[in-house]
């Protein structure tokens, strides 16, 4: 698989981070290393082999559905990097 | 004083010989003295740390006092620990001061240990050499022109340098076993599950495992007895019934079945590293253990498996860091998305930005059954390589690190060299099995070997027991650079 500098500025927009022509050069090329070392698992035969993510055989646990949170807002919003009236600020989105 | 047992500080502060506020004031005055020359620090708070050793001697003085209570203990930065700046070795959570305690924090503040900083790392836990931290390069003490490895680089300064008693760690594919080994002192990875990742900041989730690191097995064992529990705030943690890890430490090895993977004893590991090892299993075979081969055929796979699961949720696990309710937010931006962009791109390092970029690629539209899920049915196989070894075998034994540490700068310009100096500890974390690492001598230029033990899923305190008996017959766990 060889990875073009389209794939490199198609998936830094998708991963939301600013990427300027020079870096996605860079980038390409450490990738494209990385890849070539990722490219050994295809040559493995996984035909009948369920895939793994949790080593222990567990399930995942319910709660019961209670406020377990008591409120925080202002010791929360006191990191934010812009509140006002407890609401958090973001360029405006809607016109 | 700094090159004592945790259970000898316990005691000495048990009868009174020292308090927790001159202990605590000791080692801050040594690590104020020594830290400028390693940067194995991000964050040290010296008021902050004398408060807690003030309560800690009046839970003493009341009689409320367990093993670690006055006891300094250094935290990895990627530990949410309240009140204090919490940046996990980057720009983007520089501004950071946590609102809230981690699992594993809070299990240290109930017992009375005293936190005594936070250590450097690679930005959020990326790297093998500590190179990538936004807050500069950790030191190895050793020899100043080494790497201390990483991500748990400043942990493992601070308790080589005996700065700090013992430190915390995290490991996703050898971030406690790794830098152990560069830095010539021992180190746990428990059984994924084990050690609460709630307020630990994720990197990828299902390899994740905090664990303790320090001078020797015996307080590896007492650390893990205060880091091990359920957290009902973890939904992967493990509800066991809990274990003391200093029950086995006094067991005779004899009969004692030891696996050595001929894979790890094959090409790639340095001569200098292989001879130390067989000095080490010579010593086994004294204590009265057999050695087994055992195979574990897909091991060469672990690290571009690793390489494909790790940065896959690491690309969903960062992309909460969008500069909107905490966390760096870049300076001029025209709308919302170029926000998000600048700031992800100005607060992420190269390391992680790479990292995010591979994970989102893997996880894209036509690539997800190639990659992600092939990766994820190879790391089957793989675990399955282990069962099958642990039939022949109680322990898996090898290298921690093909080479000893190697040079700062020497690899950071490539990528994949940097990665395969976790070749030996990421299948273990890929099985989530248990994993650690405990000096054995001194290879090239006098820098650190490490002994990689595997243990079989909930066997660590066969392993320190395991590690503690060869601490008995040697003293390189007591060496310290000179300094």
């Amino acid at each position: 698989m060889t990875l073009s500098f389209d794939d490199v500025r198609r998936i830094a927009d998708l991963a939301y981070i600013e990427t300027n022509e020079e870096e996605a050069h860079v980038v390409l090329a450490q990738l494209s290393d990385i890849f070539n070392l990722i490219e050994q698992m295809q040559a493995v035969d996984t035909l009948g082999v369920e895939p793994l993510s949790h080593a222990q055989d567990v399930t995942q646990r319910l709660r019961d559905d209670i406020v377990t949170e008591s409120d925080q807002r202002e010791r929360f919003q006191a990191i934010a990097p812009q509140v006002e009236e407890g609401l958090y600020l973001v360029p405006k989105v809607i016109e | 004083m700094f090159n004592v047992s945790l259970k000898q500080l316990s005691q000495q502060l048990a009868e009174k010989k020292i308090s927790s506020v001159e202990l605590t004031g000791e080692f801050l005055k040594r690590t104020r003295a020594l830290n400028p020359n390693y940067n194995a620090f991000i964050t040290i708070n010296e008021a902050m740390s004398l408060a807690q050793a003030e309560a800690a001697d009046q839970m003493i003085a009341s009689g409320h006092a367990s093993l670690l209570t006055g006891i300094p203990v250094a935290q990895k930065d990627i530990f949410c620990t309240k009140g204090w700046l919490t940046t996990c070795g980057s720009k983007m959570l520089s501004n950071f001061t946590s609102p809230y305690n981690a699992g594993v924090i809070e299990r240290f503040n109930r017992v009375g240990a005293v936190n005594i900083g936070k250590t450097n790392m690679d930005e959020f836990a990326m790297g093998s050499s500590n190179e990538t931290s936004f807050y500069g390069p950790v030191r190895n003490p050793w020899d100043v022109s080494a790497v201390p490895g990483g991500s748990s680089g400043g942990s493992a300064c601070v308790v080589a340098a005996r700065m700090a008693p013992a430190a915390t760690g995290t490991d996703t594919g050898g971030s406690i076993r790794q830098p152990a080994a560069l830095c010539g002192i021992s180190g746990i990875k428990p059984t994924y599950g084990l050690v609460s990742r709630y307020g630990m900041i994720a990197f990828a989730s299902s390899l994740d495992q905090g664990g303790p690191m320090a001078k020797s097995a015996e307080d590896l064992a007492l650390m893990l007895n205060v880091m091990v529990g359920f957290d009902d705030r973890d939904s992967t943690s493990l509800q066991r019934e809990a274990e003391d890890y200093l029950r086995d430490l006094d067991r005779p090895l004899a009969g004692l079945r030891i696996g050595l993977p001929k894979e790890y004893f094959a090409k790639g590991m340095s001569d200098d590293v292989a001879n130390t090892v067989e000095a080490t299993l010579e010593i086994y075979r004294k204590l009265g253990a057999k050695m087994v081969e055992v195979s574990l055929p897909n091991a060469q796979l672990s690290i571009p498996v690793y390489y494909v699961l790790a940065p896959a949720e690491a690309s969903s696990n960062l992309s909460r860091f969008d500069g909107v309710r905490y966390g760096y937010r870049a300076k001029s931006y025209s709308d919302l998305s170029e926000m998000y962009r600048k700031s992800r791109a100005k607060g992420f390092g190269a390391e992680v930005k790479r990292r995010i970029l591979i994970g989102t690629y893997v996880l894209s539209h036509g690539y997800y059954e190639a990659y992600y899920i092939q990766a994820q049915k190879i790391r089957r196989l793989i675990a399955q390589d282990f069962t099958d070894a642990f039939k022949q075998c109680d322990i898996i034994m090898g290298p921690t690190t093909p080479t000893v540490a190697f040079n700062l700068g020497e690899k950071n310009s490539d990528p994949i060299q940097m990665y395969l100096s976790d070749i030996y500890t990421s299948a273990a974390s890929l099985a989530g099995l248990p994993g650690m690492s405990i000096p054995i001598g001194f290879g090239d230029k006098n820098r650190p070997v490490g002994l990689h033990i595997i243990g079989n899923y909930f066997a660590e305190a066969q392993m320190l027991n395991v590690a503690h008996q060869y601490q008995l017959e040697t003293d390189w766990h007591l060496r310290m650079p000179e300094i």
